[in-house]
């Protein structure tokens, strides 16, 4: 089953944190990327641009309606994502808890709807 | 004809009647080997049922198979399978045919007719692992708490849904829809049908060992009905304790709550006299089990050896100075006081006041303990828990203010829904009302 890995911190702590840190989580990072190619688990992630570059759209009544920032205002912000699979949730854990940015924020673990599935996992 | 169809009508009722044993005493063990083998909760139970159903038809007719358990996994899967090549044909489910041909490659461990291995045929072999794996993904950290605890003791213990609901306060769809809920992610997330990696057991330990301290409080004392004490949910508890104790690579909390429920079922023959609950004062201690005391009082001392601080810690060694009182009156009411001191600072729980009030009573101060349940009283957490007017009214009832403490029982009636402590509650008022003569002569 595949797992969308969302990874959420304090955006502000990253921004503060020192060059020399922020290189030694990248690399980290790419370490950790790295083992999961490896291993076969990863299929796709990015990091994503400062929350202050989000922008939320929405169609009302035929009407668009853009608006600046992200969709809710949370404590920890949503920063980047893996998409990994794994065989059942025990592994999709164990992965989560080896992403670098688990030690400070926090890693939302959310199954996939494979086609054919309606999002209550029965088959349509 | 008549004595034809009487006889008919008889088989049916003993065959109804070895069913419902078989379903109260395996459907634990039966299930979880059916879940093991469909990988589905829900199919797991409708297939059960079906099995059952086709039990009812066929054993009146060939008679019953030599291990009916046996007999009804095999059933069961292969319903499953037939259900599965039905559903193939009209879905395009990649994953359930992926399994459904796993499952085609799967020996089904010890159940079909032809096993050969003969390793596994005997249920007692094949319990453990199904029912801790059962156990483990049911208290899986991903579910809620709650539902870890609904969903372990309506599948692994079979409990119904209804008797989940008076056991936890709680409406019965509410808990119809922790279990619904649970059983949805288990299914949606993949979360795993096996025993935690060894990293992880003693985070996952906790919730085990509160699920079946709760299965064996549900035996002991049965939240509706006239069954008391319902012998093989304690006996099921003690057992999956036993096997926790035998697995764990530090066991002593299992220990403790272990000997916990050993020193209570060490009580069970004294509690219930001709259908009527006798409170621990008025035992009579020979019919107390010698051996489980002894095991208890061995793993209680062995386990706070080791460590153990937990609430079943704490809570075995009060009862392990009641039932290594000769007397009630040699009781050590003092240090079961202390004990529940410390039990009310770590996990303060208002039923843990009540108990710490009754034994301060007993340690000779009636009036201060008395006080004490008063100002529980005020605070109006226990509302609807009968056993706090139950405690008043014997206080009042030992102080000799028997009208007082006929209104508490009174109250602590219309609160209590089991019928064994209703008719207790029901002689004590009686005798509240017309005390017997010789409370006169004292006076």
């Amino acid at each position: 089953m595949q797992y969308l890995m969302l990874i959420y911190d304090v955006e502000a702590n990253w921004t503060k944190m020192p060059a020399a840190d922020q290189a030694a989580m990248y690399q980290e990072y790419g370490q950790f990327t790295q083992q999961i190619t490896a291993s076969g688990n990863h299929r796709a992630g990015h990091q994503l641009k400062p929350i202050a570059t989000a922008t939320t759209v929405r169609v009302r009544d035929g009407k668009r309606l853009v608006t600046d920032g992200p969709f809710a205002e949370t404590k920890e912000q949503l920063g980047g994502f893996y998409l990994v699979e794994a065989k059942d949730l025990d592994e999709a854990i164990s992965i989560a808890a080896r992403i670098p940015s688990v030690r400070h924020g926090s890693i939302e673990i959310r199954p996939i709807v494979t086609h054919g599935e309606t999002s209550e996992g029965k088959v349509a | 004809m008549d004595h034809a169809r009487d006889l008919a009508w008889g088989q049916a009722m003993d065959l109804a009647m070895d069913l419902e044993k078989l379903h109260r005493e395996e459907s634990g063990r039966i299930l979880s080997t059916l879940i093991r083998l469909l990988g589905d909760f829900d199919l797991a139970e409708e297939m059960l049922q079906e099995a059952y159903a086709t039990a009812l038809q066929k054993w009146p007719v060939e008679g019953p198979p030599a291990n009916p358990a046996a007999w009804l996994v095999s059933t069961a899967r292969h319903k499953a399978i037939d259900r599965l090549r039905r559903n193939q044909r009209f879905e395009n489910k990649q994953a359930e045919i992926a399994r459904y041909s796993d499952f085609l490659a799967q020996p089904a461990a010890g159940f079909s007719a032809g096993n050969t291995e003969g390793t596994t045929e005997d249920p007692g072999n094949w319990f453990p692992d199904d029912r801790l794996r059962l156990i483990f993904t049911c208290c899986h950290p991903a579910l809620a708490e709650e539902a870890q605890v609904a969903l372990t003791l309506r599948t692994v213990c079979g409990i119904t849904t209804e008797e989940l609901a008076k056991a936890f306060l709680v409406p019965v769809a509410t808990i119809a829809q922790r279990l619904v809920r649970a059983k949805r992610k288990i299914r949606d997330t993949e979360i795993p049908y096996q025993e935690p990696a060894p990293g992880d057991l003693p985070q996952r330990l906790d919730a085990v060992l509160l699920v079946v301290y709760l299965i064996f409080n549900e035996g002991y004392l049965a939240s509706s009905g006239d069954a008391l004490v319902r012998r093989e949910l304690c006996a099921e508890a003690i057992r999956l304790g036993r096997v926790l104790c035998a697995l764990l690579p530090q066991p002593s909390e299992a220990q403790a709550l272990l000997a916990l429920m050993l020193l209570h079922d060490s009580r069970c023959d004294a509690r219930v006299k001709h259908g009527e609950l006798v409170l621990l004062e008025e035992q009579d201690r020979t019919l107390w089990h010698g051996d489980q005391i002894r095991e208890g009082t061995a793993l209680i001392e062995q386990a706070l050896r080791a460590g153990a601080r937990s609430t079943y810690a704490l809570q075995a060694s009060i009862s392990a100075l009641h039932a290594n009182a000769i007397t009630a009156e040699q009781t050590d009411w003092r240090q079961i006081a202390a004990l529940y001191g410390i039990l009310l600072q770590r996990y303060g729980s208002p039923v843990v006041e009540v108990n710490r009030a009754v034994a301060v009573a007993m340690a000779g101060d009636l009036e201060q303990g008395l006080a004490l349940l008063g100002l529980i009283e005020e605070r109006d957490e226990l509302r609807d828990f009968h056993l706090l007017p139950a405690a008043q009214a014997d206080l009042l009832r030992r102080l000799g203010r028997l009208p007082e403490a006929a209104s508490a029982y009174r109250r602590a009636l219309s609160l209590a829904t089991n019928d064994v402590e209703i008719r207790f509650l029901r002689r004590r008022l009686a005798e509240m009302e017309q005390p017997p003569l010789r409370a006169y002569l004292d006076a």
